[in-house]
């Protein structure tokens, strides 16, 4: 029993199972980059423009450069949810694909680890093209712009494993429900993505510290502003903890799952 | 070496031991069948030979590999065909064979390849780019068959294939499974059906409660358990017919409405019943399903 707990080895095999999933993506391309875009890129141009006309700079910047760098995080990390729940937990529980999978010579150890790269890799398609449209629009002028791409790779990452690990506890589609309300909706009002975390009374802006969300924007938006990070290696640390552990309580747990 | 060896098989669930202690063994090119009722651990041994699923004790070689230890390698050489639909909904036929090939590390043009022989196999030529909604029940179990060989495996595993087809989808089913057999490959099915394990299997394992309590090629069981002449009654007379009957044959069984009377001779039996306007008969040989419900009994399982 306590290979159920050993930290995940997957081999290259789970690379088929992400080829899988990207060719059903590529039959609803459209349809699915405009699911990912549409929403966050009207609330940017929509509070962006609209409510910052109302608003001082903030933190030098004017506002809807301020909320372009939040807002490029918070899609990452909604199109990383979605993808590593609702889709996954589609193939997995619905569909039985996971099931069908394991005939073959993979085990859940690959299963999960294409499902997280995949997700992952999603997750970054939106924040890249959202930081297309911010470099497009003059948001972000500095080349440091461009390191955000492996940022918004490593929010995927952190919330892809997160998502995981409630589609492998999930029994319904209802669960998720509650991770959403009551986990990433609060989480997005704290960490600083539409306004600095400072503004909020304590003990929320110590809670944002240790949410992923706030960590991704603090990495995000010096960088869209031309600047270099402050207390880089701490933000990162926080997003590959999240990852790694979200990772490997998502294997164990499915391994659990699945051995019954 | 056999393909197939399992030897002192338990399995727990909580405090339910679904597999209690199971020893069998599947010679190359044999079609092995393992029936029982519902619930008498048939899936849960697939799932432990697979590797799906670890033992409590016991030992289990697939094709010369240890399972669970080498189980993937194992794999990688074993086609299985599930009790539930799970192909792939997302994708057209030949996507599903693509898909499913690449989880075995084949490459496109290999898999390729190999999809016209398979579609034809499963009867699904000309049907390579149908979506699996369109497909019918019978078509979509020949489809999994089909995917189950894309690997072009020595042995395969089936559970219950040919649960809730039709009469003309079954017996294409069972037409292609001999030629799977033809072929050289080892099969290991379960079923309820006790006509498709008579009709399929050269030798079967019949269990019940985890266990199995009677093994052997399916002639030579109905010959050791159970007297070759059987006849049903039933009707309005059934009552009184029920007591003569005891004397007429070495053994009489009632289930509900009818009378089942086995022997060695039927006509004692069928003499008493000629004429009788308030009973209605069947005489016939003694098959499987006999043996099955005398080792397992008439009560329902659920």
């Amino acid at each position: 029993m306590a290979r159920t707990y050993v930290f995940p080895a997957p081999s290259l095999r789970w690379v088929p199972v992400w080829r899988r999933n990207l060719l059903v993506w590529r039959k609803l391309v459209a349809a699915s980059i405009l699911g990912n875009l549409a929403d966050p890129l009207i609330m940017l141009f929509g509070l962006g423009y609209g409510l910052g006309a109302l608003l001082p700079s903030i933190e030098g910047m004017p506002y809807i450069v301020f909320f372009a760098a939040g807002s490029l995080c918070t899609a990452t990390m909604f199109t990383a949810s979605f993808e590593s729940m609702f889709s996954a937990f589609s193939r997995m529980h619905g569909q039985k694909t996971w099931d069908a999978i394991l005939y073959a010579p993979l085990t859940v150890d690959d299963v999960v680890a294409g499902e997280l790269v995949w997700s992952a890799c999603k997750a970054w398609l939106t924040g890249s093209t959202i930081l297309a449209v911010i470099v497009v629009f003059g948001f972000g002028k500095s080349p440091l712009a461009a390191l955000a791409l492996p940022v918004a790779f490593l929010i995927g990452l952190a919330f892809s494993s997160i998502g995981l690990v409630m589609t492998v506890l999930a029994r319904g589609w209802d669960f998720f429900s509650f991770y959403m309300t009551l986990v990433l909706t609060p989480m997005m009002m704290i960490s600083g993505v539409f306004f600095p975390a400072a503004q909020l009374p304590e003990p929320l802006p110590s809670v944002a510290k240790a949410l992923p969300l706030y960590h991704g924007v603090q990495i995000v938006r010096p960088l869209v502003a031309g600047e270099w990070p402050p207390d880089v290696a701490l933000h990162l640390a926080v997003l590959i903890v999240y990852a790694l552990a979200g990772y490997w309580i998502a294997i164990v747990l499915a391994r659990k799952r699945f051995s019954t | 070496m056999n393909p197939l060896v399992v030897r002192g098989l338990r399995k727990s669930y909580g405090d339910l031991e679904v597999v209690s202690g199971v020893d069998l063994e599947v010679a190359s090119g044999e079609c092995f069948g393992l029936l029982g009722p519902n619930g008498a651990g048939k899936t849960t041994i697939l799932r432990l030979c697979l590797g799906l699923v670890e033992a409590d004790s016991g030992s289990i070689r697939l094709l010369g590999r240890e399972v669970p230890a080498h189980a993937r390698e194992a794999r990688s050489e074993v086609g299985v065909v599930p009790q539930l639909d799970n192909l792939d909904p997302d994708f057209t036929v030949a996507e599903n064979l693509l898909v499913y090939g690449r989880y075995f590390g084949l490459e496109r043009h290999e898999i390729d390849g190999r999809i016209p022989a398979l579609l034809e196999f499963a009867g699904l030529a000309g049907r390579a780019s149908a979506k699996i909604q369109t497909l019918s029940g019978g078509m979509k179990r020949r489809l999994i068959l089909a995917r189950a060989l894309v690997n072009e495996p020595r042995l395969l595993f089936m559970d219950e294939p040919t649960t809730g087809l039709d009469p003309q989808a079954r017996h294409l089913i069972w037409e292609r499974l001999r030629r799977l057999r033809q072929e050289g490959r080892t099969l290991v099915l379960t079923t309820h059906f006790m006509d498709e394990a008579e009709r399929l299997c050269t030798r079967v394992a019949i269990m019940d409660r985890g266990r199995i309590i009677a093994q052997g090629a399916p002639r030579a069981l109905v010959a050791e358990h159970i007297e070759p002449q059987v006849v049903e009654a039933y009707g309005a007379g059934l009552e009184a017919w029920a007591e003569q009957a005891l004397s007429l044959a070495p053994r009489v069984e009632r289930a509900g409405e009818t009378v089942f009377c086995y022997a060695e001779r039927a006509e004692p039996v069928l003499g008493a019943l000629e004429g009788r306007s308030d009973l209605s008969f069947l005489h016939r040989p003694a098959n499987l399903e006999d043996v099955f419900l005398k080792l397992t009994g008439r009560d329902l399982r659920d």
